[in-house]
Protein backbone atom coordinates (compact mmCIF):
# COMPACT_ATOMS: atom_id res chain seq x y z
CA UNK A 1 0.00 0.00 0.00
CA UNK A 2 2.76 2.38 1.02
CA UNK A 3 4.56 1.42 -2.14
CA UNK A 4 1.58 2.46 -4.27
CA UNK A 5 1.28 5.76 -2.43
CA UNK A 6 4.97 6.36 -3.00
CA UNK A 7 4.50 5.60 -6.69
CA UNK A 8 1.67 8.12 -6.97
CA UNK A 9 3.66 10.83 -5.22
CA UNK A 10 6.66 10.15 -7.44
CA UNK A 11 4.41 10.23 -10.50
CA UNK A 12 2.89 13.58 -9.57
CA UNK A 13 6.28 15.11 -8.78
CA UNK A 14 7.67 13.89 -12.06
CA UNK A 15 4.52 15.24 -13.70
CA UNK A 16 5.41 18.68 -12.38
CA UNK A 17 8.79 18.42 -14.09
CA UNK A 18 7.12 17.29 -17.34
CA UNK A 19 4.72 20.25 -17.05
CA UNK A 20 7.50 22.82 -16.61
CA UNK A 21 9.58 21.39 -19.44
CA UNK A 22 6.63 21.21 -21.82
CA UNK A 23 5.49 24.78 -21.05
CA UNK A 24 8.98 26.07 -21.77
CA UNK A 25 9.32 23.93 -24.89
CA UNK A 26 5.91 24.77 -26.35
CA UNK A 27 6.93 28.08 -28.03
CA UNK A 28 9.76 26.26 -29.81
CA UNK A 29 7.78 23.30 -31.07
CA UNK A 30 4.51 25.07 -31.92
CA UNK A 31 3.78 24.77 -35.63
CA UNK A 32 0.72 27.03 -35.74
CA UNK A 33 2.26 30.09 -34.12
CA UNK A 34 1.95 33.49 -35.76
CA UNK A 35 5.38 33.37 -37.43
CA UNK A 36 4.63 29.98 -39.02
CA UNK A 37 1.19 31.14 -40.13
CA UNK A 38 2.59 34.28 -41.72
CA UNK A 39 5.63 32.68 -43.37
CA UNK A 40 3.81 31.36 -46.48
CA UNK A 41 2.06 34.67 -47.13
CA UNK A 42 4.94 37.09 -46.56
CA UNK A 43 8.21 37.78 -48.32
CA UNK A 44 11.48 38.03 -46.45
CA UNK A 45 12.76 41.55 -45.71
CA UNK A 46 9.92 43.20 -47.62
CA UNK A 47 6.72 44.84 -46.45
CA UNK A 48 3.79 42.57 -47.31
CA UNK A 49 0.27 43.88 -46.73
CA UNK A 50 -1.94 41.45 -44.85
CA UNK A 51 -5.44 40.74 -46.11
CA UNK A 52 -8.10 42.37 -43.95
CA UNK A 53 -9.56 40.32 -41.15
CA UNK A 54 -12.64 38.54 -42.49
CA UNK A 55 -15.11 36.24 -40.74
CA UNK A 56 -13.64 32.77 -40.36
CA UNK A 57 -10.66 33.70 -42.50
CA UNK A 58 -8.34 36.00 -40.57
CA UNK A 59 -4.64 35.28 -41.14
CA UNK A 60 -4.05 35.29 -37.38
CA UNK A 61 -6.61 35.01 -34.57
CA UNK A 62 -7.83 38.05 -32.60
CA UNK A 63 -6.81 40.49 -35.36
CA UNK A 64 -8.24 43.96 -34.91
CA UNK A 65 -10.52 44.56 -37.94
CA UNK A 66 -10.21 48.34 -37.56
CA UNK A 67 -6.57 48.22 -38.61
CA UNK A 68 -4.79 47.87 -41.90
CA UNK A 69 -1.79 45.67 -41.26
CA UNK A 70 1.43 44.87 -43.03
CA UNK A 71 4.22 42.51 -42.06
CA UNK A 72 7.93 42.67 -42.61
CA UNK A 73 9.37 39.26 -41.84
CA UNK A 74 13.03 39.95 -41.27
CA UNK A 75 16.30 38.13 -41.24
CA UNK A 76 19.26 40.16 -40.07
CA UNK A 77 21.90 37.71 -41.32
CA UNK A 78 22.76 39.93 -44.31
CA UNK A 79 22.94 43.17 -42.36
CA UNK A 80 20.77 45.62 -40.45
CA UNK A 81 17.34 46.57 -41.69
CA UNK A 82 16.13 50.06 -42.32
CA UNK A 83 12.44 50.59 -41.78
CA UNK A 84 10.47 53.65 -42.84
CA UNK A 85 6.77 53.96 -42.20
CA UNK A 86 4.89 57.11 -43.15
CA UNK A 87 2.41 58.12 -40.48
CA UNK A 88 -1.25 57.80 -41.43
CA UNK A 89 -3.89 60.32 -40.46
CA UNK A 90 -5.30 58.59 -37.41
CA UNK A 91 -2.86 56.27 -35.69
CA UNK A 92 0.12 54.26 -36.82
CA UNK A 93 2.23 51.86 -34.83
CA UNK A 94 5.15 49.55 -35.42
CA UNK A 95 5.65 46.47 -33.22
CA UNK A 96 8.63 44.13 -33.22
CA UNK A 97 8.39 40.44 -32.42
CA UNK A 98 11.08 37.79 -32.11
CA UNK A 99 10.84 34.50 -33.94
CA UNK A 100 8.90 33.18 -30.93
CA UNK A 101 6.46 36.12 -30.82
CA UNK A 102 7.94 37.99 -27.89
CA UNK A 103 6.93 41.62 -28.41
CA UNK A 104 10.22 43.25 -27.50
CA UNK A 105 9.54 46.74 -28.81
CA UNK A 106 6.63 48.82 -30.03
CA UNK A 107 6.36 52.46 -30.96
CA UNK A 108 3.48 54.62 -32.16
CA UNK A 109 3.39 57.70 -34.34
CA UNK A 110 3.19 60.13 -31.42
CA UNK A 111 6.17 58.73 -29.54
CA UNK A 112 8.11 58.71 -32.80
CA UNK A 113 7.21 62.38 -33.10
CA UNK A 114 7.61 62.74 -36.85
CA UNK A 115 5.73 62.35 -40.08
CA UNK A 116 7.74 59.27 -40.88
CA UNK A 117 8.75 56.58 -38.39
CA UNK A 118 12.35 55.69 -39.22
CA UNK A 119 14.11 52.87 -37.47
CA UNK A 120 17.24 50.78 -37.85
CA UNK A 121 16.90 47.22 -36.70
CA UNK A 122 20.04 45.23 -36.00
CA UNK A 123 21.33 42.45 -33.82
CA UNK A 124 23.36 43.37 -30.75
CA UNK A 125 26.54 42.22 -32.52
CA UNK A 126 25.84 44.52 -35.48
CA UNK A 127 25.10 47.38 -33.11
CA UNK A 128 28.42 46.83 -31.36
CA UNK A 129 30.21 47.03 -34.71
CA UNK A 130 28.90 50.53 -35.38
CA UNK A 131 31.80 53.03 -35.23
CA UNK A 132 31.87 55.13 -32.06
CA UNK A 133 31.40 58.56 -33.61
CA UNK A 134 28.34 57.43 -35.45
CA UNK A 135 26.67 56.70 -32.17
CA UNK A 136 26.34 60.45 -31.76
CA UNK A 137 24.66 61.04 -35.09
CA UNK A 138 22.67 57.94 -34.32
CA UNK A 139 20.90 59.90 -31.59
CA UNK A 140 18.90 61.34 -34.42
CA UNK A 141 17.78 57.94 -35.59
CA UNK A 142 16.31 55.15 -33.59
CA UNK A 143 18.33 51.96 -33.37
CA UNK A 144 16.51 48.87 -32.16
CA UNK A 145 18.40 45.80 -31.00
CA UNK A 146 16.72 42.58 -32.02
CA UNK A 147 17.20 39.73 -29.54
CA UNK A 148 16.88 37.19 -32.39
CA UNK A 149 18.21 37.25 -35.94
CA UNK A 150 14.76 36.58 -37.39
CA UNK A 151 11.36 37.89 -36.43
CA UNK A 152 8.38 39.93 -37.43
CA UNK A 153 7.76 43.65 -37.73
CA UNK A 154 4.06 44.45 -37.68
CA UNK A 155 2.98 47.76 -39.15
CA UNK A 156 -0.52 48.91 -38.27
CA UNK A 157 -2.57 51.88 -39.40
CA UNK A 158 -5.94 52.59 -37.87
CA UNK A 159 -9.04 53.23 -39.96
CA UNK A 160 -11.27 55.00 -37.39
CA UNK A 161 -14.23 54.51 -39.72
CA UNK A 162 -14.63 51.74 -42.32
CA UNK A 163 -14.49 54.36 -45.12
CA UNK A 164 -10.96 55.30 -44.14
CA UNK A 165 -9.57 51.80 -44.56
CA UNK A 166 -8.25 52.46 -48.09
CA UNK A 167 -6.38 55.49 -46.85
CA UNK A 168 -4.83 53.48 -44.02
CA UNK A 169 -3.80 50.74 -46.45
CA UNK A 170 -2.32 53.29 -48.82
CA UNK A 171 -0.16 54.81 -46.10
CA UNK A 172 1.20 51.38 -45.20
CA UNK A 173 1.84 50.62 -48.85
CA UNK A 174 4.26 53.54 -48.90
CA UNK A 175 6.38 52.05 -46.12
CA UNK A 176 9.56 50.13 -46.75
CA UNK A 177 11.74 47.62 -44.99
CA UNK A 178 15.02 46.66 -46.55
CA UNK A 179 18.47 45.34 -45.78
CA UNK A 180 21.14 48.00 -45.60
CA UNK A 181 23.97 46.85 -47.77
CA UNK A 182 26.13 49.92 -47.26
CA UNK A 183 27.19 50.97 -43.75
CA UNK A 184 24.32 52.72 -41.99
CA UNK A 185 26.63 55.64 -41.20
CA UNK A 186 26.11 57.20 -44.64
CA UNK A 187 22.41 57.43 -44.28
CA UNK A 188 22.72 59.16 -40.95
CA UNK A 189 24.02 62.20 -42.77
CA UNK A 190 21.20 62.34 -45.27
CA UNK A 191 18.78 65.24 -44.91
CA UNK A 192 15.84 62.95 -44.22
CA UNK A 193 17.36 61.87 -40.94
CA UNK A 194 17.85 65.42 -39.71
CA UNK A 195 15.23 67.40 -37.93
CA UNK B 1 7.86 -7.71 -12.19
CA UNK B 2 6.33 -5.58 -9.48
CA UNK B 3 9.07 -2.98 -9.81
CA UNK B 4 8.48 -2.64 -13.54
CA UNK B 5 4.79 -2.22 -12.99
CA UNK B 6 5.29 0.46 -10.36
CA UNK B 7 7.83 2.38 -12.44
CA UNK B 8 5.54 2.23 -15.45
CA UNK B 9 2.63 3.49 -13.37
CA UNK B 10 4.70 6.42 -12.07
CA UNK B 11 5.83 7.36 -15.59
CA UNK B 12 2.32 7.18 -17.05
CA UNK B 13 1.02 9.27 -14.18
CA UNK B 14 3.80 11.82 -14.74
CA UNK B 15 2.97 12.09 -18.44
CA UNK B 16 -0.75 12.52 -17.86
CA UNK B 17 -0.33 15.05 -15.04
CA UNK B 18 2.42 17.00 -16.80
CA UNK B 19 0.98 17.25 -20.29
CA UNK B 20 -2.58 17.62 -18.99
CA UNK B 21 -1.71 20.60 -16.85
CA UNK B 22 0.28 22.13 -19.71
CA UNK B 23 -2.68 21.75 -22.03
CA UNK B 24 -4.99 23.36 -19.48
CA UNK B 25 -2.74 26.34 -18.82
CA UNK B 26 -2.05 26.86 -22.54
CA UNK B 27 -5.73 26.85 -23.50
CA UNK B 28 -7.39 28.47 -20.50
CA UNK B 29 -4.52 30.65 -19.38
CA UNK B 30 -3.32 31.33 -15.86
CA UNK B 31 -3.91 34.04 -13.31
CA UNK B 32 -0.25 34.92 -13.49
CA UNK B 33 0.29 38.67 -13.90
CA UNK B 34 -3.27 39.43 -14.93
CA UNK B 35 -5.07 42.71 -14.37
CA UNK B 36 -8.78 42.19 -13.78
CA UNK B 37 -11.22 45.09 -13.76
CA UNK B 38 -14.88 44.09 -13.63
CA UNK B 39 -15.30 41.30 -16.12
CA UNK B 40 -12.30 42.45 -18.15
CA UNK B 41 -8.90 40.82 -17.97
CA UNK B 42 -5.63 42.08 -19.41
CA UNK B 43 -2.07 40.86 -19.25
CA UNK B 44 0.06 43.98 -19.13
CA UNK B 45 3.32 42.06 -19.49
CA UNK B 46 2.25 40.08 -22.53
CA UNK B 47 3.46 42.88 -24.82
CA UNK B 48 6.91 43.15 -23.27
CA UNK B 49 10.10 41.10 -23.22
CA UNK B 50 9.22 40.12 -19.62
CA UNK B 51 6.32 37.94 -20.77
CA UNK B 52 5.76 34.92 -18.51
CA UNK B 53 6.30 31.36 -19.86
CA UNK B 54 2.61 30.48 -19.59
CA UNK B 55 1.56 33.42 -21.76
CA UNK B 56 4.29 32.53 -24.25
CA UNK B 57 2.98 28.99 -24.44
CA UNK B 58 -0.61 30.11 -24.95
CA UNK B 59 0.39 32.61 -27.65
CA UNK B 60 2.43 29.98 -29.47
CA UNK B 61 -0.53 27.64 -29.35
CA UNK B 62 -3.21 30.10 -30.49
CA UNK B 63 -1.06 31.86 -33.10
CA UNK B 64 -1.98 35.38 -32.07
CA UNK B 65 0.34 38.37 -31.88
CA UNK B 66 0.01 40.22 -28.57
CA UNK B 67 -0.31 44.00 -28.62
CA UNK B 68 3.08 45.52 -27.82
CA UNK B 69 3.23 47.70 -24.73
CA UNK B 70 4.36 50.80 -26.63
CA UNK B 71 1.33 50.32 -28.84
CA UNK B 72 -1.46 49.60 -26.38
CA UNK B 73 -3.14 47.01 -24.19
CA UNK B 74 -5.87 44.45 -24.82
CA UNK B 75 -8.64 43.65 -22.34
CA UNK B 76 -10.80 40.65 -23.05
CA UNK B 77 -13.73 38.86 -21.50
CA UNK B 78 -15.98 35.90 -22.16
CA UNK B 79 -18.44 36.69 -19.36
CA UNK B 80 -20.56 39.59 -18.16
CA UNK B 81 -20.07 41.34 -14.80
CA UNK B 82 -21.96 38.57 -13.02
CA UNK B 83 -19.68 35.88 -14.50
CA UNK B 84 -22.45 34.64 -16.79
CA UNK B 85 -20.93 33.49 -20.11
CA UNK B 86 -21.65 35.88 -22.98
CA UNK B 87 -24.44 34.38 -25.07
CA UNK B 88 -24.99 35.55 -28.65
CA UNK B 89 -28.70 34.88 -28.46
CA UNK B 90 -29.14 37.27 -25.53
CA UNK B 91 -29.08 41.06 -25.41
CA UNK B 92 -25.89 42.28 -23.76
CA UNK B 93 -25.34 45.89 -22.83
CA UNK B 94 -21.82 47.29 -22.64
CA UNK B 95 -21.98 50.74 -21.12
CA UNK B 96 -19.90 53.36 -19.40
CA UNK B 97 -16.60 54.98 -20.17
CA UNK B 98 -13.16 53.70 -21.13
CA UNK B 99 -9.75 54.51 -19.65
CA UNK B 100 -7.73 57.34 -21.14
CA UNK B 101 -6.45 56.35 -24.56
CA UNK B 102 -6.00 58.03 -27.90
CA UNK B 103 -8.10 55.38 -29.62
CA UNK B 104 -9.86 52.23 -28.59
CA UNK B 105 -11.59 49.45 -30.47
CA UNK B 106 -14.15 46.95 -29.21
CA UNK B 107 -14.34 43.74 -31.23
CA UNK B 108 -16.46 40.62 -31.03
CA UNK B 109 -14.74 37.30 -31.71
CA UNK B 110 -15.85 33.71 -31.67
CA UNK B 111 -14.00 31.36 -29.34
CA UNK B 112 -11.28 30.70 -31.90
CA UNK B 113 -10.51 34.39 -32.32
CA UNK B 114 -12.25 34.76 -35.68
CA UNK B 115 -14.73 37.47 -36.60
CA UNK B 116 -18.39 36.56 -36.76
CA UNK B 117 -20.10 36.99 -40.14
CA UNK B 118 -23.07 39.37 -40.34
CA UNK B 119 -24.87 41.25 -43.09
CA UNK B 120 -23.75 44.68 -41.82
CA UNK B 121 -20.09 43.64 -41.89
CA UNK B 122 -19.81 45.18 -38.46
CA UNK B 123 -17.35 43.35 -36.26
CA UNK B 124 -16.78 46.01 -33.64
CA UNK B 125 -16.62 49.71 -32.91
CA UNK B 126 -13.80 52.20 -32.79
CA UNK B 127 -13.81 55.13 -30.38
CA UNK B 128 -14.44 57.41 -33.34
CA UNK B 129 -17.59 55.84 -34.71
CA UNK B 130 -19.42 55.28 -31.47
CA UNK B 131 -22.48 57.38 -30.58
CA UNK B 132 -22.11 58.85 -27.11
CA UNK B 133 -24.44 60.51 -24.64
CA UNK B 134 -23.96 64.13 -23.57
CA UNK B 135 -21.84 62.97 -20.62
CA UNK B 136 -19.41 61.12 -22.88
CA UNK B 137 -20.61 57.69 -21.81
CA UNK B 138 -21.72 55.19 -24.42
CA UNK B 139 -23.98 52.19 -24.64
CA UNK B 140 -23.37 49.31 -27.00
CA UNK B 141 -26.07 46.72 -27.51
CA UNK B 142 -24.80 43.30 -28.49
CA UNK B 143 -27.63 41.21 -29.88
CA UNK B 144 -28.44 38.92 -32.76
CA UNK B 145 -31.33 41.10 -34.06
CA UNK B 146 -30.95 44.76 -34.94
CA UNK B 147 -31.16 47.33 -32.16
CA UNK B 148 -31.24 51.11 -32.11
CA UNK B 149 -28.05 53.04 -31.39
CA UNK B 150 -24.72 51.23 -31.24
CA UNK B 151 -25.70 47.75 -32.30
CA UNK B 152 -23.08 45.04 -32.49
CA UNK B 153 -24.45 41.89 -34.17
CA UNK B 154 -23.57 38.47 -32.77
CA UNK B 155 -24.79 36.35 -35.66
CA UNK B 156 -26.61 34.30 -33.05
CA UNK B 157 -23.56 32.26 -32.02
CA UNK B 158 -23.71 30.68 -28.61
CA UNK B 159 -20.46 31.83 -27.02
CA UNK B 160 -18.32 34.78 -27.92
CA UNK B 161 -15.52 36.92 -26.54
CA UNK B 162 -15.22 40.68 -26.41
CA UNK B 163 -11.91 42.44 -26.76
CA UNK B 164 -11.39 46.07 -25.85
CA UNK B 165 -8.06 47.35 -27.09
CA UNK B 166 -6.70 50.68 -25.92
CA UNK B 167 -4.10 52.31 -28.14
CA UNK B 168 -1.55 54.85 -26.93
CA UNK B 169 -2.67 54.67 -23.34
CA UNK B 170 -1.13 55.11 -19.88
CA UNK B 171 -2.89 51.91 -18.77
CA UNK B 172 -0.33 49.17 -18.36
CA UNK B 173 1.93 47.43 -15.89
CA UNK B 174 1.36 50.11 -13.21
CA UNK B 175 -2.44 49.93 -13.42
CA UNK B 176 -4.11 48.18 -10.50
CA UNK B 177 -7.74 49.20 -9.99
CA UNK B 178 -10.90 50.50 -11.52
CA UNK B 179 -9.96 54.01 -10.44
CA UNK B 180 -6.89 54.01 -12.70
CA UNK B 181 -8.79 52.42 -15.55
CA UNK B 182 -12.58 52.80 -15.55
CA UNK B 183 -13.78 49.94 -17.73
CA UNK B 184 -17.28 49.73 -19.17
CA UNK B 185 -19.73 47.44 -17.43
CA UNK B 186 -21.22 44.41 -19.16
CA UNK B 187 -24.74 43.24 -18.35
CA UNK B 188 -26.96 40.60 -19.89
CA UNK B 189 -30.31 42.39 -20.09
CA UNK B 190 -32.52 39.79 -21.64
CA UNK B 191 -32.58 36.38 -23.18
CA UNK B 192 -35.27 35.15 -25.54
Amino acid sequence: MIRLLFTIIAGVLLGGVVHLVSVLALPRIASQDAYSRLTPMTKLNTVTPLPLAAPGNSPIPFMDPAFAMAICRYDLANGPIKLTVPVSQAYTSVSFYTRNEVAYYAINDRSAGRKVIELDLMTEAQHAELPEDEEITAADRLIIDSPSATGLIVLKALAPEPGLMQQAQASLAASSCKVQTEPPAKQAGSPSAKR
Amino acid sequence: MRLIFITLLALILATVVGLGSTYLTATRGTELGTLTIGAWTARPRIGTAEIDPYSRASIARSGELPVGTGDGIAFSTTTDDRRKPLDGRCDVLVSGVTPAARFWTLTLFDQKGQLVANSLQRYGFTSQEIIRGSDGAFEIRIASRSRAGNWLPTGGIERYALMLRLYDTPVGVATRTQRDAPMPSIATVGCP
